[in-house]
C-alpha cells in the first residue's frame, strides 16, 4: 500500500507575543514547526505501514526551508519525502494548494503499480490558516472519498476502512468505506512517536528530500500559487477592541456596588 | 504576481521583518528584501508604516458572468430532525446581506420529515426554502451532499452561499467549492457587502486569532463562506410566507461511497456555553481547582455557566468543553465575567462579541482590560465574594 501524508510547515503560533506599547505583534524569531495535526497524520501513516506493509510518502508544499519539516518526519520513519517548491507556488489559497498536491500525488502514483491500493492522510487543519479545506479539496481532485475529523481508524481485510468521525460535540459517527480514501485526522487519534537517534541519523544521512518544481509535476502556472487562487486577501489587521472601557474606583465594596448598578442600568442584570 | 517594495519609500525600519511569521523578509543595506521563504501571505503589508509594500496580482480574469448569479443561500445542517441553530444565525446575517443586494434569501435543506417545519423558516427572515427530500438524508452523507448541492448551485446560480463552520459544513463545503472551482473562506466571523462591487467581504481570524484577514473572491461565483457558530444572531422577524420548492429524491445507501454503521454518544456533561446568557470564566489567576468553587458560587447565583481559559483547562482545573477561545468555544452572552483571565488573543477571539464584558484582575495592564466594559483591578479572591454579596443584596431588594 502507498501511504501519502501531506504536511505543512507552520510558524509556532503559540509563541506570538504582542508588543504592549505599540499593540503590534512580534513574530520575529518564531521557530518553524511541523503543523501539530500533521504529526498525528504521520503517526497514523507509520502505524498503517507497520501493520499492513507499504511505503509512507510525506509531501509538502512550501518554501525551501520546509525541507527541515520533511527531515523531521523522515526521522520519525517516513520512507520518502517530496518538497513541492517553486516561486510559482507562493501565495496559494486552498484551491491552488490542493491542486498542486494532487498533481504531485498523481505523478507518484503513475510511477507505481496500478493495482496497488493507496490512502492519503492529512491533519484536519493547520494552525496558521485554520481552514481545514485542503484535505476535502484534495480528495475531490483525486476523485476519492474523504472522511474528515477522524478520531479512530481501522483497516479491515484488503481495503475496508472503518473510522470514527466527530460530527457533533456530543456524538461520533462510525463510517465504513473502501480504499482509496483521504482521511483527515484530529489530534486525539494517537500519540506521535519521538524520532529515535537512529531515525535522525538516517533522515539526514541516508534519506533524501526530493524537490519538485512546477515543471516536474506538470503544473500550468495559471493554476498554482497566487494565480490559481480564487480568494484574495483584501486587508489584514489586528483585531480592534470596541466599546467604552470603565475601570472602577474605590474600595472593593464600592466597586462591586457600582458594577451591579451599572449592569442594572445596562439592563443585562 | 509578486510582492514588491518601493525602495524610495522604504526606510529600512524592519517592521516587516518583525511582523513576518515565515522569515520571508530581511533588511539588506537599509532596504527590505524578500527572501525565497516569503509565501506571499501579505501580513507585512499592514505592518509597514510608510506603505512601501504592495502585493501585485495578475489582472483578475473573471471566469463567469457575475450578473447571472443572484440570491443568498444558507445551507442547513440537522440532526435528529432538528435544524442546527447556526442555520438560523446565518439567516439573520443572510437577511442583511440579501437586503443590501436586493435579492432573495433561501434556506437549503437536505433531509427527511421536514415538511411540517418549513413554514416557520419565514420567521427567521428567509424568502424561500429549497427542500431536497429523501429518507436516507436524515443522516449526513458527505458525497450525497456534495453531489446534490453542486447540482442545485449549478441550476439556481446563487451569488453567496453561507454554511455553518461545523465538522459537517467544513466537510462538504470545500469539496463543493473545488468541484465548482470557486473560492471558499473558512470559519468567517464577519461578513459585509462591498458597496461599489457587491463583493462579499469575508473577515476571519488567522494565525491563531492573532490577526484578522478580510478575504474576497472577486473572480468567481458563487462566493462561499463557512461561518463560525455563535457569531451572528438569529433574528425573528414578523412571520412571512415562504416559497417552498420540494425536490423528492430516491437515494439509497448504495448511492453513497460510505456507509454509516452507527452513531455513538460521547460522554457529555450537559453544558452549552454557546447558548448561555451569562458566563463566569476563570483563568490562571484563579490559582487552583479549589479556586473555581468560588466562581461556581458566583455562577450559581447569576444562573450562569462556568467557563475557563486555555490555561485553566490545561491545568485540569476545568473540563475541556468549558474552554472559551480560539481553540475552545466562541461565546456571545449578555454578560461575560472574566476572573483572573489575562486576555491572551486566543481567548479574546472567543468572547469579544459578548454584550457586556466585566474583568476582574490584579494586573492593571492585563490585556483583558482593553476589551472589558467594566474593570475591577483587584484580587478576585476578595472581589468575587463581595460581588456575590452585592448581587444577593440587589436581588432581595
Amino acid at each position: 500500500m502507498k501511504i501519502f501524508v501531506c504536511i505543512k510547515q507552520v510558524p509556532g503560533i503559540s509563541e506570538v507575543k504582542i508588543d504592549p506599547k505599540t499593540n503590534t505583534l512580534i513574530r520575529e524569531g518564531i521557530p518553524s514547526i511541523v503543523n501539530p495535526h500533521d504529526k498525528h497524520a504521520i503517526e497514523l501513516g507509520l502505524s498503517i505501514k507497520e501493520e499492513y506493509g507499504g511505503e509512507v510518502f510525506a509531501i509538502s508544499m512550501g518554501p525551501p526551508q520546509t525541507e527541515q519539516a520533511l527531515r523531521e518526519v523522515l526521522s520519525m520513519g517516513v520512507d520518502k519525502a517530496y518538497l513541492l517548491t517553486d516561486r510559482a507556488f507562493a501565495g496559494a489559497d486552498t484551491l491552488a494548494t490542493s491542486h498542486t498536491l494532487a498533481l504531485a500525488i498523481k505523478k507518484i502514483l503513475r510511477e507505481v503499480d496500478k493495482s496497488e491500493k493507496y490512502i492519503v492522510i492529512c491533519g484536519t487543519q493547520a494552525i496558521d490558516g485554520d481552514t481545514a479545506q485542503v484535505g476535502p479539496e484534495l480528495a475531490e481532485e483525486l476523485g476519492i472519498p474523504q472522511i474528515t475529523y477522524v478520531l479512530k481508524f481501522q483497516l479491515k481485510g484488503k481495503d475496508l476502512v472503518v473510522v470514527e468521525r466527530v460530527f457533533r460535540t456530543e456524538e461520533v459517527v462510525v463510517i465504513e468505506t473502501k480504499l482509496p480514501v483521504l482521511i483527515s485526522v484530529l489530534k486525539n487519534i494517537n500519540q506521535p512517536r519521538t524520532p529515535s537517534m537512529g531515525g535522525i541519523v538516517k533522515a539526514y544521512q541516508e534519506k533524501e528530500v526530493h524537490f519538485l518544481n512546477s515543471e516536474d509535476i506538470g503544473a500550468n502556472k495559471a493554476n498554482v500559487g497566487l494565480n490559481g487562487s480564487m480568494t484574495e486577501v483584501h486587508k489584514i489587521f489586528i483585531p480592534q477592541r470596541k466599546g467604552e472601557h470603565l475601570i472602577l474606583d474605590g474600595t472593593i465594596e464600592e466597586m462591586v456596588s457600582e458594577l451591579v448598578n451599572n449592569l442594572k442600568d445596562d439592563k443585562v442584570l | 504576481m509578486s510582492i514588491i517594495i518601493d525602495s524610495d519609500l522604504c526606510e529600512g525600519c524592519g517592521a516587516c521583518v518583525t511582523s513576518c511569521p515565515y522569515g520571508g523578509v530581511e533588511i539588506i543595506d537599509d532596504i527590505a528584501v524578500f527572501t525565497e521563504d516569503c509565501i506571499l501571505c501579505g501580513v507585512c503589508i499592514e505592518s509597514c508604516p510608510v506603505d512601501a509594500i504592495t502585493l501585485v496580482r495578475a489582472e483578475p480574469i473573471e471566469t463567469v458572468d457575475k450578473a447571472q448569479y443572484k440570491g443568498v443561500w444558507v445551507i442547513a445542517e440537522h440532526y435528529k430532525n432538528e435544524i442546527h441553530k447556526v442555520a438560523f444565525q446565518l439567516l439573520g446575517k443572510g437577511r442583511e446581506l440579501s437586503n443590501a443586494l436586493n435579492v432573495n434569501l433561501t434556506l437549503v435543506i437536505l433531509g427527511d420529515k421536514f415538511d411540517d417545519k418549513l413554514e416557520e423558516i419565514g420567521e427567521y427572515g428567509a424568502d424561500e426554502v429549497i427542500y431536497v427530500k429523501s429518507a436516507i438524508l436524515k443522516d449526513y452523507y458527505s458525497d450525497l451532499y456534495v453531489n446534490t448541492l453542486t447540482d442545485l448551485i449549478t441550476e439556481y446560480e446563487p451569488e453567496i452561499i453561507l454554511i455553518g463552520a461545523t465538522p459537517t459544513g467544513r466537510d462538504f463545503a470545500p469539496r463543493v467549492a473545488k468541484r465548482l472551482n470557486v473560492g471558499l473562506t473558512a470559519d468567517c466571523t464577519g461578513l459585509d457587502i462591498e458597496e461599489e462591487t457587491g463583493n462579499l467581504m469575508q473577515t476571519r481570524p488567522t494565525f491563531g486569532g492573532n490577526i484578522m484577514a478580510t478575504i474576497r473572491t472577486p473572480m468567481s461565483r458563487p462566493q462561499m463562506s463557512t461561518v463560525r457558530p455563535g457569531i451572528f444572531k438569529a433574528n425573528l422577524t414578523a412571520k412571512k410566507k415562504v416559497k417552498i420548492t420540494k425536490i423528492e429524491k430516491q437515494f439509497e445507501e448504495k448511492d453513497s461511497v460510505s456507509k454509516i454503521i452507527k452513531i455513538i454518544a460521547k460522554q457529555k456533561e450537559n453544558i452549552n456555553l454557546e447558548d448561555a446568557e451569562i458566563i463566569v470564566t476563570g483563568g490562571r489567576g484563579v490559582g487552583s481547582k479549589e479556586g473555581f468553587k468560588l466562581l461556581e458560587k458566583l455562577a450559581d447565583i447569576l444562573g450562569a455557566e462556568l467557563g475557563g481559559s486555555r490555561v485553566a483547562v490545561e491545568l485540569n482545573w476545568l473540563n475541556e468543553d468549558r474552554q472559551v477561545g480560539q481553540t475552545g468555544k466562541t461565546v456571545s452572552p449578555k454578560i461575560y465575567i472574566a476572573c483572573g483571565v489575562s486576555g491572551a488573543i486566543q481567548h479574546l477571539v472567543g468572547m469579544q462579541n459578548s454584550e457586556i464584558i466585566v474583568a476582574i484582575n490584579k494586573e492593571r495592564h492585563a490585556p483583558i482590560f482593553h476589551v472589558a466594559h467594566y474593570g475591577i483591578v483587584g484580587d478576585l479572591h476578595k472581589v468575587v465574594p463581595a460581588l456575590i454579596e452585592e448581587i444577593k443584596k440587589s436581588k432581595s431588594e
